[in-house]
């Protein structure tokens, strides 16, 4: 695997705002003094007219985010999720997403994933968060391909979008001459008779490398990738429930409230079948390097596989 | 300011007064106090300084109003329906279920150019309409009315700092400094004062303002609007409750509507304001 590409969705976030912004001249970005880090600092330096920099005082960018919106332009408010999600919570759910504002929040360094910084800012609450927020969409793209094509959905949506990245460099999987991009379309990677493993985000390549591990075993493992948590494809989720008749979900991410809370919900209304969720189960992070950290948690090929034969009494 | 017109004002005030009182009554809820004591200041805006078509509410170069303190709600949309925005008659079903007019401000109402009513925000959204109107080069002004206690909020004083770093001197903030919130005197709930120098070391304009008083407004916007490369905060100092005589500085009418004996006296000091005001 070592001619894999990686990058970090944060990167490809930065790129395709700067990228876009000929095309889309109502495009507008907001940082909150992260914008080295956001990659939003590519599109400051491009685009220097179009970019504010609110200072760390997230709670204002949103409120000034909606402002903007609400004059017909496109603002793209940054910062990290623990402070999109968690510090501006009200302020996304009463001046965003209550009157129901074209006001996209692009979050980076999501999940545990953070690294070292620890549990201050590993945010594993942001889509439980945003899936509360009537109207909301939520985008939580695997890699720098489906990253780019996560932004401009979000430019072309009418509404509020919660756009999840990350800071940990990503295998970039997915093929740009034919990827497609439709908000609220899960994608099949994989098919499978056994068990589907549902997956979003950094956590899509890990299920794809644990069905491959799993296929030597000869379980033949169904993947799919959520990139839209909300609105939640739940013609996918019930059919894999229909034809697998056991799901295994992996978020990085807490197991309450998020991907694997969303899939359970889908299938208890459809066709009820046990749901395992792989995730951080109710916990806090702590420091230590990214890819130890997510082994630590289990959020890798080897545990998903070892959850997955477990689920299936191998 | 000419005499007729003053009076003209003063009318209008007052039906829009009393129309804050129809609604909260009707409402058995809702925010007498503080809505009383904007409506003079929501009437000048209105009919006098505001660039707006109640028959295009959302006509793109209009000026903008965010009422950050939400919860005066009524004066808000008491004034809207004198201004044309909607009939009279929708504020007698204030706060009912299926009802146009909301508890608090909502976007979807006619003139209502942003939700607000969870304290602080308001302002930061004004902010960002100012901005719009620098980026798109369409020289509207962006109003926005705060009150005393609601300056407590962190919030504000982020949106304070980032006003004036962009220089948005199409942005005027008031704060209605009527000195009660909730719990008691602002000055002994937790205190925002000094409030003219606060706003001034975020490097606002500061204007004092009587909120009562029509050619003081006139003077205080005014000069308000000839201030270049900062934003403008307008403190007016205020009666809750005012021109209702048992409603004025009582802090147990911020929250509280009036019972029907109350509601009589009330609408009964008003029409006896307005007859002579009346031509």
């Amino acid at each position: 695997m070592a001619d894999v590409i990686k990058k970090a969705t944060r990167e490809s976030y930065g790129e395709a705002l700067t990228a876009l912004a000929e095309k889309y001249p109502n495009l507008v970005v907001l940082d909150a003094d992260l914008a080295a880090a956001t990659k939003t600092g590519i599109f400051k330096k491009a685009y220097p007219d179009r970019f504010f920099d609110c200072g760390i005082a997230e709670a204002n960018m949103m409120g000034v985010a909606a402002g903007l919106a609400s004059t017909g332009l496109i603002p793209f408010a940054s910062t990290f999720a623990m402070f999109a999600a968690g510090r501006a919570y009200e302020i996304v759910r009463n001046s965003i997403g209550y009157p129901h504002l074209n006001v996209k929040i692009g979050a980076t360094h999501a999940g545990i994933s953070v690294g070292e910084d620890g549990a201050t800012h590993q945010c594993n609450e942001d889509i439980a968060l945003m899936r509360t927020i009537p109207g909301m969409t939520i985008l939580n793209p695997a890699d720098d391909i489906e990253a780019r094509a996560a932004v401009e959905a979000a430019i072309l949506h009418d509404g509020p979008v919660y756009l999840r990245f990350g800071r940990l460099a990503a295998p970039v999987f997915n093929d740009a001459a034919t990827y497609k991009f439709e908000i609220g379309k899960g994608i099949t990677l994989r098919e499978g008779t056994d068990v589907t493993i549902v997956a979003t985000g950094l956590m899509v390549s890990e299920a794809l490398a644990a069905a491959e591990q799993l296929s030597t075993e000869g379980i033949n493992a169904r993947v799919i990738n959520i990139h839209t948590i909300k609105p939640l494809d739940k013609e996918l989720i019930c059919k894999a429930a229909q034809e697998t008749g056991l799901i295994v979900t992996v978020e990085e991410h807490s197991v309450i409230g998020g991907l694997g809370s969303a899939v359970a919900e889908a299938v208890t209304e459809c066709c009820p079948v046990r749901v395992e969720k792989i995730g951080v189960n109710d916990v806090y992070g702590h420091s230590g390097p990214a890819v130890d950290l997510l082994k630590q948690f289990g959020l890798c090929a080897d545990n998903i596989a070892a959850v997955t034969k477990k689920v299936l009494g191998k | 300011m000419d005499a007729t017109i003053e009076k003209r004002l003063k009318a209008t005030a007052c039906k829009v007064r009393m129309g804050i009182i129809e609604g909260t009554y009707n409402a058995k809820s809702g925010h007498p106090g503080g809505s009383l004591s904007i409506a003079d200041l929501l009437t000048y805006l209105y009919f006098v300084k505001l660039h707006v078509n109640p028959a295009e509410p959302d006509m793109p170069e209009r000026d903008r109003f965010v009422l950050s303190k939400g919860h005066t709600a009524p004066a808000l949309y008491a004034t809207l329906a004198q201004r044309g925005f909607f009939p009279e008659e929708e504020l007698k079903s204030l706060r009912h279920i299926g009802a146009l007019l909301q508890g608090h401000p909502c976007i979807h109402i006619p003139g209502v150019d942003m939700s607000s009513g969870s304290l602080g925000q308001g302002i930061s959204t004004a902010c960002g309409m100012a901005l719009a109107s620098k980026l798109q080069g369409s020289p509207y002004r962006v109003y926005t009315v705060l009150g005393d206690g609601e300056i407590e909020e962190g919030q504000v004083w982020e949106a304070a700092m980032f006003a004036a770093h962009y220089q948005l001197d199409n942005l005027i903030a008031i704060v209605d400094n009527n000195g009660l919130q909730i719990d008691g005197p602002i000055t002994e709930v937790c205190s925002p004062e000094p409030i003219p120098e606060k706003f001034e070391a975020f490097g606002w304009h500061v204007i004092r303002m009587n909120a009562h008083d029509f050619n003081d407004m006139e003077r205080a916007f005014n000069e308000a609007e000839s201030i270049i490369d900062k934003p403008v905060a307008i403190i007016q100092t205020s009666v809750k409750g005012k021109d209702v005589s048992f409603m004025e500085n009582q802090c147990s009418w911020h929250g509280t509507a009036p019972n029907a004996e109350q509601y009589e006296q009330a609408m009964a000091e008003l029409k006896a304001l307005l007859v002579g005001l009346e031509d």
